[in-house]
């Protein structure tokens, strides 16, 4: 029998630097994934492009069938949510794209490199939130801001359109930019929760699209109550001059969906902890 | 230093590592060998926190890996599945990854050299073969120049150059003082880089030894012996104690017997030897052998189990 000859065990003199890993770095860090991901950069570009594009394309359309447009649509005729309404397209894009900044980690696996640097997991996924929230919120401001000023310019006269002192229409312009961001965190907290992109996106979808459908189908009385619930009502009544009779006050309804997002993360937090990465 | 204890982890009713307890040393490179399925990649995953264990626990340097201050610091792993965006730059990968220790940026720099990626560090992952991939994966791994080191099947997709790269690297690692913990199926491989051995089967601890020790006791030692008399040879031997087979090719294996006394018995008879030649046991007949008792072993647990359950 040979001799068993144990090397000696010689840990390492080394020093750690003081302190312990912490948000600020999970925020540079969570800022680099984002940019470093070109399907991430067109996304956004997407949204700003689109955003603005088809506000334009409904302000023109407009203005050039203003003449044969009767008394009736030109009384009711939005021109602040006219501008806005690439919104609606652009929140599908920032939706795919805030399930896409957590999914996209577990569907190649990068989650595990993030959690074996970061092993406390609410701490990323709150660095995760607000850069996206950050970053998504600037876009959409953006989008939100030209599209309105260069739709108010397409809507010359004798096209009635309004200006930022207009009653609600500041809040409109604003607030299509908050509800894209708050819209983009829902799909996050969504990705946290399902994990895989096409279940997350498809789940997103459905609240956003489906889920009135089916609302609508039901009988009237219950429909009524229930659909100012719904983000896309909620949305609606954010972008409009005038929110329908049956919708949520504007900020009322942001408050709601900020309630939505909030619950979402944090469940999606409390999973994370518990579940296997 | 790794230690474990009484790890468990169940995946629904299939247990995949149970009451597994081990120490993995600094100053040496271990290896963690296993058959697959035995659950060698789970370990490994909850060693790094990443899965949660139902039972017992597992430290780094004495305190668990998310108590850690500096993880990156303290210890790095390439773990058995890919981590890595294909839409990202290897660059772009350190990064993100240096950013959360607050490691400086010439760190990625150090290590993609390291490993020979520079040249294509800001080519996006994707596009990378799998041993660039590997590659990438070890220097994700050294980024914070860790103590502890963990290395799942870190080989897998190497041609011979790059295996015999990784071997001098874990080496040079250990040589340094740091723990070098690797799991791999090459049982060869293992034979020239590890100095320790953690044995698993089944998900539970076979044995936790020293390669040498490994090898010296299995009783795939014997002594191939060739001689035009091998009849009256191996009757002398076996009236010795010896255990002798014939093999195909007209050979003896002696086992229970060293070559010195079987040369001095046919000193004796005045029989010709043309070979006596000692083989030691490679380590994977040595692996073979425990792994294979194991199986055996809780084939017969559950057997009896059922008839216990009939009664
Ligand atoms: N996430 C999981 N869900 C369900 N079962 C799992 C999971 N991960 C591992 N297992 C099971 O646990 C057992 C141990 O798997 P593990 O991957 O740890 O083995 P291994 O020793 O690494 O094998 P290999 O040598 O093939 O890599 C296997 O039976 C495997 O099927
Ligand atoms: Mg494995």
């Amino acid at each position: 029998m040979s001799v068993i000859t144990v090397p000696p065990a010689t840990p390492r003199e080394r020093s750690l630097p003081p302190g312990r890993y912490g948000i600020s770095g999970l925020l540079r860090s969570e800022w680099t994934k984002l940019r470093t991901v070109r399907s991430t950069l067109w996304s956004f570009a997407t949204v700003i492009v689109l955003g603005i594009g088809l506000g334009a394309l409904a302000t023109a359309e407009t203005r050039a069938h203003w003449a044969s447009m009767g008394l009736g649509d030109r009384l009711s005729f939005d021109a602040t949510r006219t501008s806005l309404i690439g919104v609606f397209f652009a929140q599908l894009v920032i939706g795919v794209l805030g399930v896409l900044v957590v999914t996209s980690e577990y569907g190649t696996g990068t989650i595990r490199a993030t959690f074996s640097a970061a092993p406390r997991r609410p701490l990323v996924l709150a660095a995760k939130t607000a850069v996206f929230a950050a970053v998504s919120l600037v876009i959409s401001e953006v989008v939100a801001f030209i599209s309105y000023f260069l739709g108010q310019a397409l809507l010359s006269a004798p096209a009635t359109n309004t200006s930022l002192g207009s009653p609600g229409a500041l809040r409109a312009v604003v607030g299509s930019g908050l509800y894209l961001c708050v819209l983009g965190l829902i799909a996050l907290g969504l990705g946290v929760l399902i994990r895989h992109t096409a279940g997350a996106i498809g789940a997103f979808v459905g609240v956003l699209l489906v889920l009135p459908l089916i609302i609508s189908a039901l009988p009237s009385s219950i429909a009524n109550d229930l659909q100012r619930f719904l983000p896309a009502n909620i949305g609606s009544s954010i972008v409009s001059l005038h929110p329908g009779s049956h919708n949520f006050a504007p900020w009322t309804g942001f408050a709601v969906l900020a309630v939505y997002a909030v619950v979402l993360l944090v469940v999606g937090g409390i999973l994370l902890v518990r579940r296997d990465a | 230093m790794i230690e474990a204890r009484g790890l468990t982890k169940r995946y629904g009713d299939k247990v995949a590592v149970e009451q597994l307890s081990f120490t993995v040393r600094p100053g040496v490179v271990t290896g963690f060998l296993g058959p697959n399925g035995s659950g060698k990649s789970t370990t490994m995953r909850m060693i790094m926190g990443l899965d949660v264990p139902n039972a017992g626990s597992a430290t780094i340097n004495g305190r668990s890996f998310h108590d850690l201050n500096w993880p990156l610091h303290e210890v790095g792993a390439l773990l058995e599945a890919k981590a890595i965006h294909p839409g990202r730059s290897a660059r772009a990968h350190l990064q993100m990854l240096a950013e959360t220790n607050h490691l400086p940026l010439r760190r990625i720099d150090e290590v993609l050299e390291l490993v020979g990626l520079t040249e294509v560090a800001d080519r996006r992952a994707g596009k990378f073969s799998l041993g660039m991939g590997q590659r990438l994966g070890i220097a994700a791994a050294l980024l914070g120049d860790p103590g502890v080191l963990l290395f799942d099947e870190p080989v897998n997709g190497l041609d011979p150059d790059g295996i015999r790269w990784v071997r001098n690297l874990l080496k040079g690692l250990a040589r340094e003082g740091r723990t070098v913990f690797v799991s791999s199926h090459l049982m060869s491989e293992m034979a020239l880089t590890a100095d320790q051995v953690v044995v698993i089967g089944r998900g539970r601890l076979i044995t936790e030894t020293s390669i040498d020790e490994l090898t010296a006791s299995s009783s795939q030692r014997y002594v191939s012996v060739r001689s035009p008399e091998v009849g009256k040879l191996r009757e002398a031997l076996e009236q010795q104690g010896a255990a002798v087979a014939l093999e195909d090719d007209g050979s003896l294996s002696v086992r229970g017997m060293d070559a010195a006394s079987i040369g001095e018995i046919a000193g004796r008879l005045s029989v010709f030897l043309h070979e006596l030649a000692p083989h030691a046991a490679s380590l994977e007949e040595a692996f073979m052998e425990l792994t294979e008792d194991s199986i055996e072993y809780r084939g017969e647990s559950a057997l009896s189990a059922t008839d216990g359950g009939a009664q």
